[in-house]
């Protein structure tokens, strides 16, 4: 990525060989330039080549994986500092935060409450992805049977947040085939530290007091030959923050290696509703990791909604299959709501037919996965399509009446609907949170 | 190792918008930056809170949020009073009571409304019709006049009404909302018809016609941020100061309106739609928002406070 052809082209042999299946180099450094051809296929490459080539075409922000298993994630590999430029990759992930110094019993409590912490968004089961251990009592022991009883009652990865090498050591005795974020290396325990993360092969956050000395670190950590590095500038308040990750995606998509890889941000701030709002910074601007301290979905839910929107494809709206949807036990006497398929309209409405509990049929209209009222004005949410929708999808064989209510936001397009499709058409509420109470007035 | 700090150079900045009248002005706009990026350019002015008063009392709204204004809500003067008590830095009065299905007041009757408000208060206000574009271009004239002098933001023009609203503004040296739904060729477009009748350009705020956290955020999100690259990088159509209307949106969702009870998963309904409404300003204002219409006075709060941190320069 970002070579020339003829960038490449001077690293390879040039002797023309064809081995790569190319008739001539340069043809090879063509191809590679516009990623139809890999450079194994040359054998020919020397390995100071290899590595100029490797490191020239690596993302410019590094893959870095926390945890194993289903849980796992993945973060960096981002390529833009805005989302309309293409779209983030790696959601941040959400760590929540236990110390040692809570008493096993509430370090359980804690952790079971974090492992309720999913939501269902738009068909999707939406969690928040990693348990955090402080080191706040200092003491190695502590904090060994901390990381013991939070790995013990959860399936999150873990970070493991203790700067004293001593006591990430024990954990890592405990916790390493977990694989978790040893959290982490600084100026005075750089050595040791990344010994450890070599040791145990588990990633590793570089904290430095600013984006100076955390350069300096990261390159001496690369230079021990690690390189799952997570990085921290070290700023705690939300603004300063906010300068530091600007900076380090800029830099790194410039291509300033130290700065290649994925960062992690703190939402510490003393009160508790500003460390929420500060968390929603991180997640816009680049964090790949946010630590909060706060399990409350009522804080939590407002992040996975935020993380949701800010790394959706802006390039592809989540659509549902227009089709005829059953909620609960419908019988041929049960309503028929019709609505678009885009998938936050279409679970809106599930989940309020759901909560009126009367079953209920769903027809989600093709409109390229937008909402209705977008549908409406671009004219691809119509009497016609509703209509076809009607006589297509099969809902008339299942029910024995013929009304339909369709959303109150278009009810003007009710006269030719029932004009085109002879079904009655009632006019629903226009947020479909009314839809329960539309039912005991209109229809039961 | 001393790493080069990276800084674009923009060659323009965000028109300056100021609204109401000496003493008492609040300016926005201004920028010559990335939202708080403060090492690269100028941003003179914070981003504001405006909160709502309605002429009429609120049907839809949850309890949490009409506690605050008990007693005031059938009196939009006395709301405007509580309003500022609360810390808004301006007042947005919302005329529903002309809406049509509503009691489709005259423009007599709204202009004396604003009057009331306008009397009431000194912060700015901005005053925004009933959203039925025929009957706003029929009030604004008369609410424009009778605040003539008080340099308010009227709104919301579209391509449907802008003529009345921007010779409204004119005549009253008053500013405009020009609205377009998250479309930023619709915003210029836009922005071109005003300038083009007279009204200068620095009179002018861009309303994306947002969505909430969750219910399209994301595309105003981008919209704006996309707006201000634009304004940084030179388009003198694209450089106005942008106006979220967050509370309209936030508390119709339904994170902000489902009681603990119905939801009990989702953790205190009073926390968690307050966030609901801080989180949507707040991530409009790292996308470049800059006034804020908001609901409760929790929110205006927090949201304040989380500005003030961030209002602190951040320079290498
Ligand atoms: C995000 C958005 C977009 C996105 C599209 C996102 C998407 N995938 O749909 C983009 C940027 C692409 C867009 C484009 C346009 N948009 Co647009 N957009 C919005 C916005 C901000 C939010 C829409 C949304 O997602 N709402 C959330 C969903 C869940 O709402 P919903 O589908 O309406 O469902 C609710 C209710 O209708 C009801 N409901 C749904 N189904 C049913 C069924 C029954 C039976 C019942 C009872 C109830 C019910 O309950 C749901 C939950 O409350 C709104 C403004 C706003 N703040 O609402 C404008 C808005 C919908 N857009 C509008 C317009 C005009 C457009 C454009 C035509 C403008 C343009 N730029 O050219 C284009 C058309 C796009 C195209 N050609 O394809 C207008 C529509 C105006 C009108 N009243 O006709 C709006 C209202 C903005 C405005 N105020 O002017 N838009
Ligand atoms: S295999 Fe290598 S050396 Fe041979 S032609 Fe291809 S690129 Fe050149």
């Amino acid at each position: 990525m970002g070579l020339t052809g003829l960038e490449i082209f001077k690293q390879l042999p040039k002797t023309n060989c064809k081995d790569c299946g190319q008739p001539t180099c340069l043809a090879f450094a063509m191809a590679l330039a516009s990623g139809k051809a890999s450079l194994d296929q040359c054998p020919h490459v020397s390995d100071a080549a290899k590595e100029a080539l490797d490191s020239a075409s690596a993302p410019p922000i590094a893959l870095v994986k926390v945890g194993t298993g289903e849980k796992a994630i993945d973060l960096g590999n981002e390529t833009v500092l805005f989302r309309h430029d293409k779209r983030f990759e790696h959601m941040t992930g959400i760590a929540v935060s236990v110390c040692d110094t809570m008493s096993a019993d509430e370090i359980a409590a804690k952790v079971d409450q974090i492992n309720k912490l999913v939501f269902d968004r738009v068909g999707q089961v939406h969690s928040v992805n990693l348990v955090a251990v402080g080191n706040g009592s200092g003491d190695a022991g502590k904090f060994a049977e901390a990381v013991k009883v939070a790995a013990g009652k959860t399936e999150f990865p873990l970070v493991l947040m203790s700067e004293d090498p001593a006591a990430i050591e024990k954990a890592l005795e405990i916790a390493a085939a977990r694989k978790p974020l040893v959290c982490g290396a600084n100026a005075a325990n750089v050595e040791a530290m990344t010994n450890l993360a070599k040791k145990f092969d588990v990633p590793m956050v570089v904290r430095g007091a600013d984006l100076n000395e955390l350069a300096a670190l990261v390159e001496k950590v690369v230079g021990m030959g690690f390189k799952q590095i997570v990085l921290d500038s070290g700023a705690r308040e939300v603004n300063r923050v906010l300068a530091d990750q600007t900076q380090i995606r800029r830099q790194a998509l410039k291509r300033f290696r130290p700065f290649g890889y994925p960062t992690i941000a703190f939402a510490d701030n003393e009160d508790p509703v500003q460390a929420v709002v500060d968390a929603g910074v991180y997640i816009a601007k680049y964090a790949a990791i946010v630590v909060i301290k706060s399990a409350d979905p009522a804080d939590v839910l407002p992040l996975i909604t935020l993380r949701l929107n800010i790394y959706t494809d802006p390039q592809k709206p989540i659509a549902v299959e227009p089709k005829v949807y059953e909620i609960g036990n419908v019988t041929p006497d049960s309503p028929v709501y019709v609505t678009t398929n885009f998938s936050l309209t279409y679970f809106c409405v599930a989940g309020d037919v759901e909560t009126s509990r009367v079953p209920g049929y769903i027809l989600p209209v093709d409109t390229d996965g937008i909402s209705v009222m977008t549908g409406w004005a671009a004219g691809k949410f119509t009497p016609e399509k509703i209509t076809e929708m009607l006589q297509t999808s099969g809902i008339a064989d299942k029910v024995r009446h013929r009304k339909v209510i369709i959303p109150g936001g278009v009810a003007v397009l009710s006269g030719k609907l029932q004009e085109l499709s002879g079904w009655e058409v009632l006019v629903g509420p226009r947020e479909s949170a009314g839809i329960a109470s539309f039912l005991k007035q209109r229809w039961l | 190792m001393a790493v080069t700090i990276a800084k674009e150079r923009w060659t323009s900045k965000v028109n300056e918008l100021v609204l109401g009248a000496e003493p008492n002005v609040v300016k926005v706009g201004g920028d010559a930056t990335l939202p708080f990026l403060f090492f690269e350019g100028e941003m003179p002015n914070r981003p504001v809170v405006a909160l709502e008063v309605l002429d009429m009392e609120p049907e839809d709204w949850p309890d949490i949020l009409k506690a605050p204004f008990e007693g005031v809500l059938g009196d939009p003067a006395a709301w405007a009073k509580k309003n500022v008590e609360y810390g808004a830095d301006l007042v947005c009065l919302r005329l529903v009571s002309a809406h049509p299905d509503n009691k489709n007041a005259s423009p007599e009757e709204c202009a004396k409304t604003a009057k009331a408000v306008a009397d009431a208060v000194n912060v700015p206000l901005i005053i925004i019709g009933c959203g039925v574009e025929e009957k706003d271009a029929e009030i604004m004239p008369a609410v424009g006049e009778a605040l003539a002098g008080k340099v308010a933001l009227l709104g919301c023009a579209t391509p449907n009404n802008y003529k009345t609203i921007t010779a409204a503004c004119m005549v009253n040296g008053h500013s405009i909302v020009a609205s377009s739904p998250l479309d930023i060729n619709l915003a210029k477009q836009l922005n071109i018809l005003i300038t083009e009748m007279g009204l200068a350009a620095n009179r002018i705020a861009i309303d994306p016609l947002v969505g909430a956290l969750g219910y399209g955020i994301e595309y105003a999100y981008s919209i704006m941020e996309r707006a201000r690259l634009g304004a940084l990088t030179g388009d003198k159509m694209l450089a106005m100061p942008v106006i979220c209307f967050v509370g309209q949106e936030a508390w119709k969702a339904k994170e902000a309106k489902a009681s603990n009870d119905e939801t009990p998963e989702w953790g205190d309904q009073t926390r968690r739609a307050i966030l609901w409404e801080v989180m949507t300003a707040v991530t409009f204002a790292q996308a470049s928002g800059a006034i804020m219409v908001m609901r409760h006075p929790e929110s205006c709060k927090q949201f304040k406070a989380h500005i003030d941190k961030m209002m602190e320069p951040v320079k290498y």
